[in-house]
């Protein structure tokens, strides 16, 4: 069992969990994940490792609440334990120094960028940041982010805080001031990353996005995850997560997300209803 | 002597029409009277062919004689002096390629059903609950085993009957390999393996979950923590595909995966359990071996109409058990012989709604010495299907393998390891099962973890002089 330490509310619908698991904290690297699950009857879940702490011992995770299984760990309270807390998985992200770099975080995808800015800092980098989400309510971890960046750029959908407009957006302008971006890294939803790609593209800037497909065991056993890049199959577990994002078939991975649509909404508004006490299917 | 039955006393099954509903056991095993009865059939041979055809050797003829003799217990006794796993073995193990099939009374009619009678006794064991194993007085020794499936297991278990302290890390969050997650429960009762391990833990055996050895932990690690030595028994778990168009269609896994949902995670009880699956009306499996066959009687338990094998040579080339097969026949499998897909078309939302195949013919004998199969041009033709496992073989499980750069492997990628001793290319660390032999049998995994747990004993003992001041 994994013990919650504490937990909090980011923003409508996302949580923050530091999970001890200090032989996950002693290992992980930025890029990496773990795979969760709540209880015996659970499914195995991927999250980010946002943020490690090797001599403490813990691993912070955050979450947005999509379904039935985030819906149901958003729940757990500080003292609660999770069942397992697998991992580190996946490829670490390369870092090295490369000089000028851009970190583009998008939705929940601002968790998974901070590990990555740490390290491109600590790797001497000089990191542009930039974050965005729909509102300003639902934007997170901001000091956290612009304490391991040089310049953070704040972006909102409905302009109520920093600049109006998308990440994407804020990418062109970064890349216009800066002719010396060598590289970028851009997370959050599927579609976010594939126009990420294009604007990096555009610019010629080497683009590295990280997949979030189906999963199950994480390890490279089951193939659940396979992608196409560069038009070959990849497992995004064990050959990544992260991948040049120009080579990736995002369609392909769109669609893929859906494999189970049906099954999700059922075992969603089953849990809803019994969260509400309408009937208690869980006995 | 009186004469002899020609068959095997029959064992009772689930009915065909309820079992393809549920996912309970098929066999039903044998009552007392019955094991008795098929225990007489055992001629007692002096030179004791069966013997000779079971990969650990168990004393076939001893243990049958006490059967005959009512005296279970000794004849459990017997049994576990080779076999540390019988009631798995009993279920599972290919016996008419091997003890089964060196058995004398083929010359007359059918062998002796020697694992079914194997099963009998575990069983029997099992209800008069497991008795607490000596434990020898411990060594102080640590010894790492990585992996619990069989070989994984029977390598702790046997470590740990000579006194060594043994910790087994294991990547999934529960125990058995194969064994739990690959092989289905109308096979294998998940509560078999659960008995199994419970025994092994009696021994003293520690067993670390979640936890995957080069990522959680690293090798290094393993020897900073004092372990003196390793065995190594990840398993051959990497899913192949055909590589063709269409295989990423929503509505394609991979053997693995489709097995791995149901049997692992439980789907089939979704969604009391939340782990979906998905399963159409029209099913294909790709292939012709065990992991076909379960993969196809499972997706018609769960509720497929046409389940299919789709196999590129014919029925005589299946390396699946026959017992099998003609199980899968009853339960209503279509099976399409000589028949290969070439690729897969999908709807706009990219789920697969046919296939395109191709006929084959059986050519010259390859290296294997089965006939190859080759296409047969302009034989092309679709089978609407909405379901597909792709079950054509497995690779090398490749976490440790990547984070273990001194290993050697061979050139199929399995790690390099003495057959006799499971000894690697690096001092202390031993290895056994599917990641040395490639996908091969349960038995032959818990053989190969039981030569390895006497080599590591033979290695510490001498380390230890060694090592003395
Ligand atoms: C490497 C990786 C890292 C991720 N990191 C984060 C993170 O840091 N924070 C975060 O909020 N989310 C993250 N995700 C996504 C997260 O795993 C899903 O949101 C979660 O599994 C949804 O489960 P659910 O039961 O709540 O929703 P469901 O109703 O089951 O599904 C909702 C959505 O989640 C996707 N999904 C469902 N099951 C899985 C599964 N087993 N694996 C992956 N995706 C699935 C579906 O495609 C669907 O779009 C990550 C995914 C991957 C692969
Ligand atoms: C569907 C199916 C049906 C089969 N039917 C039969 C049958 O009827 N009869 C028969 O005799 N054989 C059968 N087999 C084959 C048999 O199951 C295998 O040969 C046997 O399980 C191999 O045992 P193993 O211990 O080598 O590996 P596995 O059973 O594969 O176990 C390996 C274990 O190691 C773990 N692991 C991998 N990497 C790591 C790591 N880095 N760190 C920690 N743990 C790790 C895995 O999670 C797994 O639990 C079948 C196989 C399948 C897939
Ligand atoms: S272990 Fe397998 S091969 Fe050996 S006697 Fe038992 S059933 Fe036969
Ligand atoms: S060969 Fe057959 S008949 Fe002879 S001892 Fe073995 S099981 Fe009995
Ligand atoms: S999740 Fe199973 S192979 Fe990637």
């Amino acid at each position: 069992m994994y013990p919650i330490l504490s937990s909090k509310k980011l923003a409508p619908n996302i949580f923050e969990f530091v999970v001890k698991a200090p032989l996950v904290a002693k290992n992980a690297k930025a890029g990496q994940f773990v795979i969760v699950r709540t209880h015996e009857k659970g499914e195995r879940i991927p999250l980010t490792i946002a943020d490690f702490d090797p001599q403490k011992g813990t691993v912070t995770i955050v979450f947005q609440v999509v379904g039935k299984t985030t819906d149901e760990l958003s729940t757990f309270k500080e003292g609660d334990s999770l069942r397992d807390f697998v991992g580190p998985l996946g490829t670490p992200s390369e870092i090295e120094f490369f000089g000028k770099v851009l970190v583009v975080g998008g939705g929940v995808g601002i968790a998974p960028i901070f590990p990555i800015a740490k390290a491109l800092k600590e790797a001497g980098n000089e990191v542009i940041g930039i974050i965005g989400a729909r509102s300003a309510d639902l934007l997170f971890w901001e000091e956290k982010v612009k304490s391991v960046c040089d310049r953070l750029i704040i972006c909102t959908d409905d302009g109520s805080k920093g600049l109006k407009g998308f990440v994407t957006q804020a990418m062109e302008e970064v890349f216009k001031e800066n002719g010396d971006i060598k590289r970028c890294w851009a997370i959050g939803p599927l579609i976010m990353m594939k126009f990420a790609t294009q604007v990096a593209k555009k610019y010629n800037i080497p683009i590295i996005v990280s997949l979030n497909p189906i999963m199950v065991d994480g390890t490279g056993m089951c193939g659940a995850c396979r992608c196409t890049v560069g038009g070959k199959t990849v497992f995004a577990c064990s050959h990544g997560p992260e991948f040049d994002g120009t080579l990736v078939d995002f369609d392909e991975l769109i669609k893929r997300g859906e494999r189970f649509k049906e099954e999700e909404k059922l075992a969603w508004e089953r849990y809803k209803a019994m969260k509400e006490g309408k009937t208690n299917v869980q006995d | 002597m009186s004469k002899i039955r020609k068959t095997k006393v029959p064992m009772k099954e689930q009915p065909v029409e309820q079992r393809i509903k549920n996912f309970n056991e098929v066999p039903l095993g044998y009552t007392p009277e019955e094991a008795i009865e098929e225990a007489k059939r055992c001629l007692q041979c002096k030179d004791a062919p069966c013997i000779k055809g079971c990969p650990v050797e168990i004393k076939i003829p001893d243990f049958i004689r006490e059967i005959r003799e009512g005296n279970f217990k000794r004849a459990i006794e017997i049994i576990k002096q080779d076999n540390s796993l019988p009631a798995i073995c009993g279920r599972v193990c290919p016996q008419e390629e091997q003890c089964e099939k060196e058995c004398r009374l083929n010359k007359i009619g059918e062998p002796v059903a020697i694992g079914r009678l194997e099963r009998f006794v575990a069983d029997w064991e099992a209800e008069q609950g497991i008795e607490k194993p000596k434990i020898p007085s411990p060594k102080g020794i640590k010894v790492a085993v990585i992996g619990s499936g069989p070989a994984g297991l029977t390598a702790a278990g046997e470590l740990a009957k000579m006194g060594y302290d043994v910790t087994i890390f294991e990547a999934l969050h529960d125990t058995g390999g194969v064994l739990r997650y690959g092989i289905p429960e109308f096979r294998l009762p998940k509560r078999i393996i659960d008995r199994e391990v419970e025994y092994i833990k009696m021994l003293g055996v520690k067993i670390e979950l979640n936890a995957i050895v080069g990522k959680t932990i690293t090798i290094q690690q393993l020897w900073d923590e004092g372990f003196q030595a390793m065995f190594i028994g990840t398993g051959a778990g990497l899913p192949k595909f055909m590589n063709i168009p269409g295989e990423n269609l929503n509505g394609i896994y991979s053997a693995n995966e489709f097995l791995t949902r149901v049997n692992l995670m439980k789907a089939y009880l979704f969604p009391e359990y939340d782990t979906p699956i998905k399963v159409g009306k029209r099913v294909a499996v790709i292939g012709g071996g065990n992991v076909a066959m379960d993969s196809v009687r499972t997706a018609k338990r769960l509720g497929a109409e046409q389940a299919m094998i789709i196999y590129r040579r014919t029925e005589k080339e299946m390396p699946a058990r026959i017992e099998e097969i003609e199980r899968a026949k009853e339960e209503g499998i279509i099976f399409h012989f000589l028949t290969n897909p070439i690729r897969y078309i999908g709807d706009e939302r990219g789920n697969v709604v046919a296939m395109e195949c191709i006929r084959m013919e059986l050519g010259e004998p390859d290296e294997s010495g089965r006939r190859k199969p080759q296409p047969i041009p302009g034989s092309e033709f679709t089978i609407e299907v909405d379901t597909v496992v792709v079950a054509i073989g497995t690779g090398p499980n490749p976490v440790l393998l990547q984070a273990f750069p001194e290993l050697k492997l061979n050139k199929w990628g399995y790690i390099e390891a003495d057959p006799e001793t499971g000894a690697t290319s690096v001092p202390g660390v031993y290895a056994g099962g599917d990641i040395v032999t490639g996908a091969a049998t349960v038995i032959s995994a818990m053989g190969a973890g039981k030569r390895a747990a006497k080599a590591i004993d033979e290695y510490l003992q001498k380390k230890i002089k060694r090592d003395a001041p």
